[in-house]
C-alpha cells in the first residue's frame, strides 16, 4: 500500500530556505537537476500531495449521469433517431498522459451502453481539438478504448474536429461583443452534445470545451489575441479571465441558438508518478531516503548520458497513474462551478506576498508537445504561458519582477506536428517578440496560408496560427515582468525569444539583480506536480 | 616641344592593337600630345558590338583617359573624339586585314601606321600565334601597298611594334639588329613555319576525333558531370575535345619555339614576323620601324604613374606570391629582370615614327629595355617585392594577413617537379571524393580541393610560361634608343618624350608605382576589414527572391526532403506487410543496393522504369490513401524546412512554382497545394478483378536530366514566362541541363560534381538541413497497418506514429 493510503494527504506547503536546507529537485527539459537556493530570502512552494482518488470510479459515473446537476438524467434526453454527437477532449489533457484505462474511455462506454439501450444509431465521435493536431489511431484508441474504436472508426463515426473543412462548420450568431461563433456543423445539428473533459488545470472545461473546442480560427481569433490574454489575469481564475468571459458569451450564444449540451466534467488527483522508481520527483527533499537518493542520482546521470531523442523517448513513454477525484454532469455553468471547487481542492496553495524573483524547472511536456519537442516557442508557452498564470488573486511575482527558468531551450522542432513553428521561429521572432506587433503583421498570413492547412487538415500539424497563440498566451507575463531569463539554454535561442541566457543560477540572479535590486527574494514554484498558488 | 612631336603635328595615324596595353596608351599619348592629329583606329567587329561601340566602351571608358577628360570636360572630350577619331573595322588576322573601301581609303591617307595588335598571351596556340605575329605585320604592309596603290598616295610610315626577346635565349649582347643579321638565327623559312602549323591545326584537330579520344573526351565528360542527360553530356565532351586541340596547339608552339632556341611561341612568331616584314618591304618603297620592347609593366608617369591595362606577365605572379600561392619560382638572383614602364615605350614608338628611315632601307630598329642602361637585378625586384609585402601584406578571407614566402632561386626543373607532384595529388584525391556520396559540406571541401588544384595547376603554368625569361641572360642593347632620346628637348618639358631607361629609379618605382597597382588592379585584399562572408550569397538570394523572377522549379529528392525513390517505395510496400515480410522485404532492397545504385549512376530514366515495375499490380486507392499519410510521416518529416518555407516564398511573391521529380504521381499528389504544377512521372491503371490497379509501366519517360529542362521550357512556353527570369533548385549534376536553362540556379546540398561546378559559376549554393532534433528512422518503413479492413476509415486519422501503450 502507498504512502498516501496510509496518511491524510497533506496540503502545499511555502518552505523558508536556511542554510540547513537541502537542494531541491528541479526539471531541466528531460533532464534533472538539484539546485541548491540562497538562504533567508529564498522560499520554495510544494504542491498539495494527491487527494484520494474515487474507489469505484464506475458508480461515480453512474451517479453523474443519473443526477445531473440543473438538467435531466441523460437517460431522458436520449431517444430513438436522434442524432447524438459525443465530444472529447484531446490529446492534450491530461499531461503525461493517463495510464488506460483512460476516464474519457469510461464515460464513453458509459454514455454508449445507454445510448444504445435508448435505441439511437445515429451517433458520431469527434474528438475536440480546435487548432490543435489531429490525434492518430494510436492517440484515439487510447482515449476512447479498442471496443469504442473498432466499432465507430471504421464506419467513420469517430474522427477528428477538422476546424478547415468549409463543409464541416456552421456560423451560429455573434455575442454583443461582435465575437462570431462557429463550431462543428455535425455538433450544432445534433439532438444533443454530450462533452466528455477531463480537467487537469482551472482554465479547461465550461463552455470552453465547446465553444473552443469544437471551434475554428473564425470565432477563436476573438479571444485568442494579445488583449483578451494581457486582461485574464490569470486565465486559470475563470472570474478574473477576460478569456473565460469571451468564451461564455460564446456560450450562451450556442444556448441560445439551441445548441444543446450535456456537459461531463472529470477531475483527477495530482498522482504523476505512483510508487514506483519515479515517486522521488514527488517527494519533498527533506524527506528523501538513502534509496530515494540513489535512484535519483542514477536516474538523472542515466538521462544527462542518453542522447537527446532517446531521452525525449524514455519521458514521453511515462504514463501517469492519476485517481478520478470527482466527475459531475449536467448543465455546462452549474457543473463546472462544482468541478473548479475540485480542480482548487487538489491544487490551491496558499502563498503570502509576491516574490521579486520567480524560479520554474521547465518539465519535458506541455499540452501541445504529447509525444513530441517542447521547442522554444513551446517553451515561452509553459512558462510564461502556464506556469505564470497558475495563480489566483495576484501573480506570485511582483509588477517589474524577474522570472527565470530552467530549461535548455534549443532550436529543435517536430517538422511533423509543428510546421508553422518553425517559420515562425526563422521568419516572426527575429523580427518582433512583442505579441501585438506579431499579431498586426503576420498572424492572418500564417492563419490562411494554404500548405499550413493542408498540414492541419490531412497531416498531423498543428494549425498555422498555433504559434502566435502560444506566444499570446505569454502576453500577460510580458506585461507584467521586468525580464526573464532561461537558465541553462541555448544562448542564441533564448536571446531570440527576448529573454536573457544564463549558464548558473548565481549568474541568473545576478541578471535579475539588475532588474529587480539587489538581494531579491526568491521563490521557487515547484511544479509539477501541478499546483496554483493563492496568493495573498 | 619636343622635337618628335613637333615633327608628327597635324599627322594622321593609323593605330592597330588600340584596344591592348600598349595600344590604348598609344593613342591617349597621340590625342593629348601631337597637335591637330587624327586617328584611325583598326578595330575588330566584337561578337556583341560593332568596332565603333568597342572603341567606346573598352578603348575611350579607360582610366588612361581621365586625365584628358578632366583637361577638356566630359562634353570637350567626346567632341574631340569625334572629331579626331575615326574606326574602321577589319582584322589583321585575314588578309587585306578584312578592309572595305572606305577602310582602304582611311588607311591610304594615313601618314603613319602603328602596328601594335598582337596575341601577347605567352601560351597562345602556335597556328593563332602564326596568324597574329607572324603574318599579321606582312598582312599590315600588303594593305598598304594595296591602299596606296588604288588611290595613288605615297607609302606612310610603318612602325611595328616588336619584343626584344626576338633575340631568342642567349647570354650577353644583343644590339639593336635585324633577326637575320643576328649570329645565333637558325635560318629557318618562315613560310613553311606557316604552313607547317596550319597543317598542325589540322592534324591535332583529326587526331582528336578518332574514336579513341572520342571515347576518353565523353568518358571525362562523363566523370565530371555525372548522369547529367545525352545534350549537356555531349556539349561538354565538345568542349574538352576542342580544350585538347587547343592544350596541343599551345604544346606545339612551346616545343616548336623551345627546339628553335626562343622562349615561347611569342618570341619565335615575333621574330619570323620581322623576318616576313622585312622580306615583304624589301622591294617596296616602304619605310620601316621596328620597335622592340622588353617586358612592359605599369607607367612610370605618363598617363598616371602605375597606369596599367590588363594583365600583365608579372601581375599574376606578384600577386600569385603575395597570397602566398608561389612558394618558390625559379631564376638567378643576380639575372636582370628587364622590364620597362609602358609610357617609355610609346614615347619611344612616336619618336621613332617621327624619324622613318630612307624608304629604301631596311626596317630601322630601335629596342626599349633598361638592362644595358639601368639593369633591375632579379635580387633586388624579389626583395623589394617581399619587403612590400610584408609591410603591406594581402588578406585572406578571414582578413587575416598573409605571411610571403622567402625564395631560394631553386632550379627550374625542381618547382616544376615539386608542383607537378602536388597537382597530381590534389588531382587523385578530388577524383575519389567527386565519387563518394557527399553532400553539403562535405561536397563543398570536395569543390575547394578542386580550388586548390587549380591554383596549384596556376603555379606550374606560371612557372612553365615565364621560368625561361628568369633564365634568360641577354643584355640588350638601346644604342638607337638613346640617340631618339638624345633629339629631344630637356627633360622636364611637360609634354616632352621620356624615354632614356636611365630616370627609373628602380626601388621607388616598384614599391611606390608599380606594387600599390598592381595590388589595386588585381583587386586584392588589402585591409584587415574582414568581408562579410554572406555577402555575396545574400546578394544572390536576393535576386532569387526578387518580384521580377517568374518562375521556381524545384526538384523533389535532396532538394525539398532528405529521401528518394527507393525510400517512399520501401516506405508504401511496407505499409500492410507483417513483420516477417518486412524483414524480408527490408533484405531484399539491402541485397539490391548495389545494384540500384549503378544503374542510377548509369541513366536514371532506365532505373526510374525498372524500378517503378515492383508498383505494378498495387491497388490505386490503397497507396493513393497511403500516400496521403506518407506526406505526413515520410516526406514532412524529412522535408527541409527552409526549403518547403522558400518554395511558399516564391509563391507569395507571385511566381509560378513547379516541381519537377522523377517520384510517381500518387506519391507527390498531396504537395499538390505548394506548387502550380508538377511534372513527375506518370502511372498507368488498369482493372484487375475490379479493382484499379497500378502496370508499373509509365506513361512517357519520366523527367530526368535535359528532359527537366525541356519541361521548363514547354511550362515558359504555356504560360508567356522567360526561363531567363526562372529560378531552379537542383542538388545534382543530373539536373545540371535544368539548372543552365534558367536565369537563376540554384545548387541545393550539392553533390560533389554539382558543388564544383556552382562554385566555378558563381552559383547561390544552399545548404537546407532537416529539423534540427528529429531523427527520421535508420529505414523509411511504414508503421505497421492496424486497419481491421483492408481500407482505412474515412476521415480519421490512422498514422499510428505513437507506440501504443499497453494495458
Amino acid at each position: 500500500m502507498s504512502r498516501q493510503h496510509e496518511h491524510r494527504p497533506r496540503p502545499g506547503l511555502v518552505m523558508p530556505v536556511d542554510r540547513s536546507t537541502p537542494p531541491v529537485l528541479m526539471h531541466h527539459g528531460e533532464q534533472l537537476r538539484l539546485q541548491r537556493l540562497p538562504a533567508d530570502r529564498s522560499r520554495v512552494i510544494y504542491p498539495p500531495e494527491p487527494l484520494e482518488p474515487i474507489e469505484d470510479e464506475g458508480a461515480a459515473i453512474r451517479e453523474a449521469l443519473d443526477n445531473p446537476i440543473d438538467s435531466d438524467p441523460l437517460d431522458q434526453r436520449l431517444f430513438a433517431g436522434m442524432r447524438l454527437t459525443i465530444a472529447f477532449d484531446d490529446v492534450s489533457l491530461p499531461l503525461p498522459p493517463m495510464r488506460a484505462p483512460d476516464i474519457r474511455q469510461r464515460i464513453i462506454e458509459a454514455v454508449l451502453d445507454r445510448a444504445a439501450a435508448a435505441g439511437v444509431d445515429d451517433v458520431h465521435l469527434i474528438a475536440a481539438l480546435a487548432l490543435h493536431r489531429r490525434m492518430t489511431e494510436a492517440e484515439l484508441r487510447h482515449a476512447v478504448g479498442d471496443r469504442v474504436y473498432d466499432a465507430l472508426a471504421p464506419r467513420g463515426q469517430l474522427y477528428n474536429h477538422d476546424a478547415e473543412d468549409p463543409d464541416g462548420m456552421v456560423l451560429l450568431g455573434t455575442t454583443d461583443h461582435g465575437e462570431e461563433v462557429e463550431i462543428s456543423r455535425r455538433a450544432a445539428e445534433s439532438d444533443l452534445i454530450v462533452y466528455v473533459n477531463v480537467n487537469l488545470v482551472a482554465m479547461d472545461g465550461g463552455w470552453k470545451s465547446t465553444a473552443t473546442g469544437l471551434s475554428g480560427y473564425r470565432a477563436l481569433r476573438h479571444h485568442h489575441n494579445p488583449a483578451t490574454m494581457t486582461h485574464s489575469r490569470s486565465f486559470m481564475d475563470r472570474h478574473n479571465s477576460e478569456l473565460h468571459h469571451s468564451n461564455w458569451r460564446q456560450g450562451e450564444v450556442l444556448r441560445s441558438a439551441g445548441v444543446e449540451v450535456f456537459q461531463i466534467e472529470t477531475t483527477l488527483n495530482n498522482d504523476l508518478y505512483g510508487n514506483g522508481p519515479m515517486s522521488v520527483l514527488a517527494k519533498r527533499e527533506w524527506e528523501w531516503t538513502a534509496r530515494d537518493r540513489a535512484g535519483f542520482v542514477a536516474t538523472r546521470a542515466a538521462l544527462d548520458r542518453m542522447r537527446p531523442g532517446t531521452r525525449r523517448k524514455v519521458m514521453h513513454r511515462w504514463r501517469a497513474p492519476y485517481g478520478l477525484t470527482s466527475v459531475q454532469a449536467g448543465e455546462v455553468e452549474a457543473v463546472h462551478e462544482v468541478t473548479t471547487r475540485n480542480v482548487y481542492r487538489q491544487q490551491l496553495v496558499e502563498v503570502e506576498g509576491q516574490t521579486d524573483v520567480l524560479l520554474f524547472g521547465l518539465p519535458y511536456i506541455s499540452p501541445y508537445n504529447v509525444d513530441s519537442i517542447l521547442n522554444p516557442i513551446l517553451v515561452h508557452c509553459l512558462g510564461l504561458g502556464y506556469f505564470f498564470n497558475l495563480y489566483r488573486g495576484r501573480p506570485l511575482v511582483r509588477e517589474g519582477g524577474v522570472v527565470i527558468m530552467s530549461h535548455p531551450t534549443t532550436p529543435e522542432f517536430n517538422p511533423v506536428h509543428h510546421p508553422s513553428y518553425i517559420d515562425f521561429f526563422e521568419e516572426v521572432l527575429p523580427e518582433t517578440t512583442d505579441p501585438v506587433e506579431m499579431a498586426e503583421r503576420f498572424e492572418k498570413d500564417y492563419a490562411n496560408d494554404e500548405w499550413y492547412r493542408h498540414l492541419y487538415r490531412t497531416g498531423h500539424a498543428y494549425h498555422g496560427v498555433h504559434p502566435f497563440y502560444m506566444w499570446y498566451w505569454g502576453a500577460h507575463a510580458l506585461d507584467h515582468l521586468g525580464g526573464v531569463v532561461v537558465l541553462g539554454g541555448d544562448p542564441a535561442t533564448v536571446r531570440r525569444l527576448g529573454y536573457r541566457p544564463a549558464s548558473t543560477l548565481d549568474d541568473a540572479l545576478e541578471i535579475a539583480s539588475d532588474l529587480v535590486g539587489p538581494t531579491p527574494t526568491i521563490t521557487y514554484f515547484k511544479n509539477p506536480p501541478l499546483m496554483m498558488a493563492d496568493v495573498k | 616641344m619636343p622635337a618628335a612631336v613637333e615633327k608628327l603635328r597635324a599627322k594622321r595615324f593609323f593605330v592597330t592593337g588600340a584596344t591592348g596595353f600598349v595600344g590604348t596608351a598609344l593613342l591617349e599619348r597621340i590625342l593629348r600630345c601631337v597637335p591637330d592629329s587624327r586617328v584611325v583606329l583598326l578595330v575588330r567587329d566584337g561578337r556583341r558590338r560593332d568596332a565603333a561601340a568597342r572603341v567606346q566602351r573598352e578603348i575611350l571608358r579607360n582610366n588612361a583617359f581621365d586625365r584628358l577628360r578632366a583637361e577638356l570636360g566630359e562634353d570637350g572630350f567626346t567632341r574631340m573624339a569625334e572629331d579626331r577619331i575615326s574606326v574602321v573595322p577589319g582584322d589583321v588576322g585575314s588578309d587585306g586585314l578584312g578592309l572595305d573601301d572606305r577602310g582602304q581609303e582611311a588607311l591610304a591617307s594615313c601618314d603613319v601606321v602603328l602596328h601594335s595588335a598582337a596575341t601577347v598571351a605567352f601560351d597562345a596556340p602556335l597556328d593563332r600565334a602564326v596568324e597574329v605575329n607572324l603574318l599579321g605585320p606582312v598582312r599590315v604592309a600588303e594593305a598598304i601597298g594595296s591602299a596606296c596603290g588604288t588611290h595613288g598616295t605615297p607609302r606612310p610610315h610603318l612602325v611595328t611594334v616588336s619584343t626584344c626577346y626576338v633575340a631568342g635565349n642567349r647570354r650577353g649582347a644583343a644590339p639593336e639588329e635585324p633577326v637575320r643579321e643576328n649570329p645565333f638565327f637558325v635560318d629557318i623559312d618562315w613560310r613553311s613555319e606557316v604552313t607547317a602549323a596550319r597543317r598542325t591545326r589540322g592534324d591535332t584537330d583529326a587526331a582528336s576525333r578518332t574514336s579513341e579520344r572520342l571515347g576518353e573526351f565523353s568518358a571525362r565528360a562523363r566523370s565530371q558531370l555525372g548522369p547529367a542527360g545525352g545534350p549537356a553530356l555531349a556539349e561538354r565532351t565538345e568542349r574538352l575535345r576542342r580544350e585538347w586541340v587547343s592544350d596541343a596547339m599551345v604544346e606545339a608552339g612551346r616545343a616548336r619555339a623551345a627546339s628553335l632556341g626562343w622562349p615561347d611561341a611569342y618570341a619565335l612568331t615575333k621574330a619570323l614576323g620581322e623576318v616576313a616584314l622585312t622580306e615583304a618591304t624589301a622591294d617596296a618603297a616602304q619605310p620601316v620601324s621596328i620597335v622592340r620592347p622588353s617586358i612592359i609593366e605599369s607607367a612610370l608617369a605618363e598617363p598616371e604613374p602605375g597606369w596599367i591595362r590588363g594583365f600583365r606577365m608579372a601581375e599574376p605572379i606578384i600577386l600569385s606570391y603575395a597570397r602566398g600561392l608561389l612558394r618558390e619560382f625559379p631564376g638567378v638572383p643576380e639575372g636582370i629582370v628587364d622590364v620597362i614602364p609602358v609610357d617609355l615605350v610609346v614615347a619611344a614608338i612616336l619618336a621613332a615614327a617621327a624619324s622613318p628611315p630612307p624608304p629604301e632601307n631596311d626596317p630601322s630598329i630601335v629596342q626599349v629595355a633598361s638592362g644595358e642602361r639601368n639593369p633591375l637585378r632579379y635580387q633586388v625586384l624579389v626583395d623589394n617585392v617581399r619587403e612590400w609585402f610584408t609591410e603591406h601584406p594581402l588578406h585572406d578571407e578571414h582578413g587575416q594577413p598573409i605571411m610571403v614566402p622567402e625564395w631560394s632561386f631553386p632550379g627550374r626543373g625542381r618547382v616544376e617537379r615539386q608542383l607537378r607532384g602536388a597537382t597530381a595529388a590534389l588531382e587523385r584525391t578530388e577524383k575519389v571524393v567527386s565519387n563518394l556520396p557527399l553532400r553539403g559540406r562535405a561536397a563543398a571541401w570536395g569543390a575547394s580541393l578542386e580550388q586548390r588544384r587549380s591554383a596549384a595547376e596556376r603555379a606550374l603554368e606560371y612557372v612553365e610560361l615565364y621560368g625561361a625569361y628568369t633564365e634568360c641572360e641577354a643584355v640588350y642593347g638601346v644604342e638607337r634608343l638613346l640617340e631618339l632620346a638624345a633629339m629631344e628637348d630637356g627633360p622636364d618639358t611637360a609634354t616632352s618624350l621620356q624615354m632614356d631607361p636611365a630616370v627609373i629609379d628602380w626601388d621607388e618605382y616598384v614599391t611606390r608605382i608599380h606594387l600599390p597597382s598592381v595590388v589595386a588592379h588585381g583587386r586584392a585584399r588589402t585591409t584587415a576589414a574582414k568581408r562579410d562572408p554572406d555577402r555575396r550569397e545574400r546578394r544572390l538570394r536576393s535576386q532569387v527572391l526578387s518580384e521580377q523572377r517568374h518562375l521556381a522549379a524545384f526538384d523533389l529528392e535532396n532538394t525539398l526532403i532528405a529521401s528518394n525513390v527507393v525510400g517512399t517505395y520501401a516506405w508504401l510496400a511496407s505499409r500492410r506487410l507483417s513483420t516477417g515480410d518486412r524483414v524480408r522485404l527490408v533484405g531484399r532492397l539491402l541485397a539490391e543496393a548495389p545494384a540500384l545504385l549503378a544503374a542510377d549512376r548509369a541513366d536514371r530514366s532506365d532505373f526510374l522504369r525498372s524500378f517503378y515495375r515492383r508498383y505494378g499490380g498495387a491497388p490505386v486507392e490503397q497507396i493513393r490513401t497511403d500516400a496521403a499519410e506518407a506526406v505526413s510521416d515520410l516526406i514532412v518529416s524529412r522535408c527541409f524546412p527552409e526549403a518547403i518555407r522558400r518554395v511558399r516564398e516564391h509563391r507569395r511573391l507571385g511566381h509560378r512554382t513547379v516541381l519537377i521529380t522523377g517520384a510517381i504521381d500518387l506519391v507527390v499528389e498531396p504537395l499538390a497545394p505548394l506548387f502550380d504544377d508538377i511534372v513527375c512521372a506518370e502511372t498507368t491503371t488498369e482493372r484487375r478483378d475490379g479493382v484499379e490497379v497500378l502496370t508499373g509501366h509509365l506513361r512517357a519517360a519520366p523527367p530526368t536530366a535535359e528532359a527537366r529542362a525541356r519541361a521548363l521550357l514547354d511550362l515558359c512556353d504555356a504560360h508567356g514566362l522567360d526561363a531567363r527570369e526562372c529560378v531552379a533548385y537542383a542538388d545534382s549534376s543530373s539536373d545540371l541541363s535544368l539548372l543552365e536553362t534558367v536565369g537563376f540556379p540554384v545548387a541545393v546540398n550539392p553533390e560533389p560534381r554539382l558543388a564544383t561546378i556552382a562554385r566555378n559559376r558563381g552559383w547561390l549554393i544552399e545548404e537546407f538541413r532537416t529539423s534540427r532534433g528529429h531523427r527520421p528512422p535508420l529505414l523509411p518503413l511504414a508503421p505497421r497497418w492496424r486497419g481491421s479492413s483492408p481500407m482505412p476509415p474515412t476521415r480519421t486519422g490512422s498514422t499510428g506514429a505513437n507506440p501504443r501503450s499497453t494495458r
